[in-house]
């Protein structure tokens, strides 16, 4: 851990009801890296992504944003929107694409923060706005070139393979130029040489300086990726350490029963 | 077999449904006269009705579920219209066409044409400004008609005590209808769809009942009359001549409402507004502000409501709360529904048919309002996406980074 | 102290009537989450149908006893039909549609089935025959609870109790709280689904046809387009108590029943039905989940 950290929770808590789905959960990510996120079903890693981008609010607990060379800015009760604009930008387990547009428009779309054009430029379509389109166009249409989906540009998103609607929600999210890219669980219903072709992408995306925390269950992926890896167990942080250390450690594999972990 | 099946099952409901409208269909009572009428004929008419109807519906899935596999002929026949507006020549013939038979109409027709004509053209205005609220953002808003109040009301009652004319009311008729929209919204507009839908249409009614009972403020019941139609450069208008003007005001009114319209849909802002229609929470979690976003949608529509209101105004030269029921809402709504939510082509054809026809059917007239009814319940079971299916839109700028790749 | 009473009497007879009506809302609600828009045109044929069945019966000369057995009966079987056939035209094939689908498809219908009984019958209100005489042991207190008012009081807690019964202990109740709970839990479980939500529309729909034969004998007169207001408040009140729970539609019913009958009373007849749609407007904004509903928390 050499670069300073850009995304720092603490003590983060979430009560649905009776159920604590988290429990005072530490977590930080330093820039650059790539953090996965992992434990079996029903741990609340994805409660963990709501809370944090501000889809719920945590019952308790502190979350940071580090801008790189900027100042700490909190992310306590700011909504969706206001973290996205932030710098954190995720993607959803079940799918969430826009399926009547086509699959530019979703990128489009997560440019919507970066873009300014609203009721007057639109129906004036002065020259600024017009510039501003045409960025919106330039880099979304570059987001998918890099994700690979530059030719299904003009398809409705719903028409896609279920592993193409998967990279157009990292497309989409990239688009939002974050800080730091949420992944949850981007190899769900992919066959092996779709997720194969996704490590690639994530590499490739890292490589370019992106950090990334990632919620997997698929065990090779997340070994071969990441820097550093958080285990939950029942909303409770477990473990945390560098892969090899993940492997070793008793706790993990008792909370894993054994099985997926010696993949 | 296989038919006799289906014949046995298409007279049971027809029996089913001559069992379910017999006291309303066959029975009239006169309760004064103590009479009874026994209508038989309508039972058969029922039972045959149901048959053909079955029938034809059970005819209609089982083809569409033939025709499935192939998509993409499903999308190229839904857009004949398209095609033809694709086509950069044809639709060019076509505008001359249309704008050459909209400036002749009221030089070739009968003044009560005219009229008829300006009417289905407001509706089109309206159609289109609903379109942005419902078809766009995915707000269903029974309220409309009280925008529309608000607008015919604001130049009702100023002209009335200051005699103030109708061009210095449009645009404040208007605004003043965005600022209701914006009053409403803001609190509203947090609620779940179908809650949105039922308090704006409590909404309407409240503005509607409000007039009704407030006799100071709006003179009740009986309305106002004698609001002054529309001037042209100040000149005071003839009947004849103010309904020729009133058709006139109308097309340039559509012209501009689609255009504006139009712009809106391809910006930045009509994408935003068609993603939150399509997954509310992705649309946040990619930093739309949900709120400012519909709020500026239902606003817009509540200006064009404003702006028809007005014309509304000035075109009767009479208004009371009875123009305002929900049913008024409800047509409008049908309008967006049947033309195609979204798609500003099929909202301009639905105002058409749903306008023009009952008055060019006149036997049919009286049933309106059921045939709208019906319209809105077929619509969402056999054709969601409406006449004219909103067209997906692409984008230019691909082919020139290929070219520009290429060279 | 008389009039305080009579209000308070007036006010629980409308609240009753709301109740019968709202727990349609309520139990389709809770099981399909659909605001049935069409319910209060169920309310409406339901009243009509007993309307007409009664004027018949009493032209042919039938005794009174009769009229009200069989124009009961002919409202609760026709309504109970019109809602079982409503919800497989109108919803059923919408099941899976955006949610919006259903509430359009709905309203459609609503518009449609007042414009049915419209075209098919009168645009006039007509006079609904008196199916409730004066009792005679009513007299002393006639001029603070009428005999209707009597009779609408004492029919709608029989029923509330035959409901309650139902939903607690019978197969089809039992089936219905699962439903409602999970339906694609009551799927696996081996409920069928289409059976529950057919039969809550036949419920929902009966309760409203009593409603309406309560109240056109109460008011004594019907109009095709009384469905519409009467909807809307008897939604008001399902909001009011929590759309969704069932003691909640009684409870928000009652309190709008006696709101109505007391601020129509001590202040002012004119704003009567705006009161209803500002107390909607302001309970769905400031509480949408009502006094007996439970807040939740949409999972992503
Ligand atoms: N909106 C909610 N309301 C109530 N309980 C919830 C809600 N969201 C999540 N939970 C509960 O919180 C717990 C954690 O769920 P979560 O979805 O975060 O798990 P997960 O680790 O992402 O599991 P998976 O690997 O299956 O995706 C579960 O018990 C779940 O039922
Ligand atoms: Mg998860």
């Amino acid at each position: 851990m050499t670069s300073q950290p850009i995304l720092e929770v603490s003590g983060l808590t979430m009560d649905f009801g009776g159920i604590r789905a988290l429990n005072a959960l530490d977590l930080d990510v330093a820039s650059g890296e790539i953090v996965a996120l992992i434990g079996p079903n029903g741990a609340g890693k994805t409660t963990f992504f709501n809370c944090i981008t501000g889809i719920y609010t945590p019952t308790e607990g502190n979350v940071w944003l580090t801008p790189p060379g900027g100042k700490r800015v909190s992310l306590n009760g700011l909504k969706p929107n206001k973290v996205t604009e932030r710098g954190l930008a995720r993607t959803f387990q079940n799918i969430r694409l826009f399926p009547k547009m086509t699959v530019l428009e979703n990128v489009m779309i997560g440019r919507h923060c970066r873009t300014k054009a609203f009721i007057l430029g639109a129906i004036f379509r002065d020259p600024r706005t017009r510039r501003e389109e045409q960025d919106i166009l330039e880099t979304s249409y570059a987001m998918l070139e890099k994700v690979g989906l530059g030719e299904h540009c003009d398809e409705f998103a719903e028409n896609l393979s279920y592993g193409a609607q998967r990279r157009l929600e990292i497309a989409r999210a990239l688009a939002t130029e974050p800080l730091l890219l949420l992944l949850d669980e981007p190899a769900a219903g992919m066959n092996p040489q779709e997720t194969i072709e996704l490590e690639g992408l994530i590499k490739k995306i890292s490589r370019e300086g992106q950090a990334i925390l990632l919620i997997e269950h698929d065990m090779k992926l997340v070994m071969s990726l990441s820097d550093r890896i958080f285990v939950m167990d029942y909303g409770r942080k477990i473990a945390q350490g560098t892969p090899r250390e993940i492997r070793e450690n008793p706790a993990v594999i008792k909370a894993y029963l054994g099985e997926e972990v010696d993949a | 077999m296989a038919v006799f099946q289906e014949l046995k099952k298409g007279a049971l409901i027809s029996l089913w449904f001559v069992f379910l409208t017999f006291p309303v269909m066959v029975i009239k009572v006169d309760p004064i006269a103590r009479t009874v009428t026994w209508r038989w004929m309508n039972a058969l008419y029922m039972a045959i009705g149901t048959f053909i109807i079955y029938t034809l519906v059970q005819f209609f899935i089982k083809r569409r579920g033939r025709s499935k596999p192939s998509t993409v002929q499903k999308e190229a026949g839904s857009s004949v219209i398209h095609r033809l507006l694709d086509n950069p020549r044809r639709r060019a013939m076509l505008f001359v066409a249309l704008a050459a038979a909209a400036i002749a109409f009221p030089q070739l027709l009968s003044a009560y044409q005219t009229n008829v004509m300006t009417t289905a053209l407001m509706y089109v205005v309206l159609g289109l400004g609903l379109n942005i609220v419902v078809g766009l953002a995915g707000l269903l808003d029974l309220g409309f008609v009280a925008f529309y109040a608000v607008g015919a009301y604001t130049y009702a009652l100023l002209n009335h005590h200051y005699g103030l004319g109708f061009w210095t009311i449009l645009p404040l008729g208007g605004l003043l209808a965005a600022c209701f929209g914006i009053l409403l919204g803001f609190p509203v507009l947090r609620l779940r769809g179908d809650y949105l839908a039922i308090v704006t249409l409590g909404f309407g009614e409240i503005i509607r009942l409000v007039l009704e009972n407030w006799g100071e403020f709006s003179k009740g019941p009986s309305g106002i009359s004698n609001i002054a139609r529309p001037s042209l450069f100040g000149m005071e208008l003839d009947l004849h001549g103010s309904i020729v003007f009133n058709y006139y005001l109308m097309v340039l009114f559509v012209i501009f409402t689609i255009f504006v319209v139009n712009r809106l849909q391809n910006s930045r802002l009509g994408r935003a507004w068609i993603a939150l229609r399509e997954d509310e929470i992705a649309c946040q979690a990619m930093g739309i502000d949900k709120h400012r976003t519909k709020l500026v949608a239902f606003s817009l529509g509540a200006f064009w409501a404003g702006l028809m209101g007005v014309v509304f105004a000035g075109k009767t030269t009479f208004v009371n709360p009875a123009s305002f029921t929900f049913m008024e809402s409800a047509i409008i709504l049908a309008i967006v529904v049947l033309g195609g939510m979204g798609s500003i082509v099929g909202v301009i054809l639905g105002a058409l048919i749903l306008i023009l026809m009952p008055e060019y059917l006149r036997g049919l007239s009286q049933y309106r309002m059921l045939a709208f009814g019906a319209i809105l319940v077929c619509m969402m079971i056999f054709r969601p996406q409406g006449l004219i299916a909103n067209i997906r839109r692409t984008y230019v700028y691909k082919k020139t980074h290929n070219d520009a790749q290429a060279s | 102290m008389d009039y305080f009473i009579e209000l308070l009497f007036s006010g629980l007879t409308r609240g009753s009537i709301y109740a019968l009506i709202a727990l349609g809302y309520t139990m389709v609600y809770g099981i399909i989450g659909l605001i049935n828009f069409a319910h209060g045109e169920i309310y409406m044929i339901g009243a009509f149908t007993a309307f007409i069945v009664a004027t018949v019966l009493s032209i042919y000369g039938f005794p009174l006893l009769a009229i009200v057995i069989i124009a009961g009966v002919a409202a609760v079987v026709w309504a109970a039909s019109y809602g079982y056939t409503i919800e497989k035209i109108a919803y059923k094939p919408l099941r899976h549609a955006p949610r919006l689908s259903p509430l359009i498809s709905a309203i459609g219908m609503s518009i449609f089935l007042q414009n049915y009984v419209l075209l098919a019958q009168s645009s006039d209100f007509l006079p609904f025959p008196r199916l409730i005489r004066d009792f005679p042991f009513m007299e002393p207190i006639a001029h603070i609870i009428g005999s209707t008012d009597l009779v609408i009081l004492v029919t709608t807690v029989v029923v509330m109790v035959i409901l309650t019964l139902i939903i607690k202990f019978s197969m089809i109740g039992k089936a219905m709280r699962a439903t409602s709970q999970d339906r694609t839990m009551a799927t696996l479980v081996g409920i069928n689904v289409n059976r529950v939500i057919s039969m809550t529309f036949i419920i929902g729909s009966s309760l409203a046809a009593i409603g309406g034969l309560l109240i056109a004998s109460h008011i004594g007169q019907i109009n095709f387009y009384i469905g519409f207001l009467a909807g809307i408040k008897a939604f008001t009140a399902a909001v009011l108590g929590g759309i969704g729970s069932v003691p909640g539609a009684v409870l928000g019913s009652m309190i709008l029943g006696l709101t109505e009958s007391f601020a129509t009373g001590y202040v002012s007849s004119d704003y009567e039905d705006v009161f209803a749609f500002s107390l909607l407007v302001l309970i769905l904004i400031f509480k949408p989940s009502g006094l007996l509903g439970k807040a939740t928390n949409q999972k992503v």
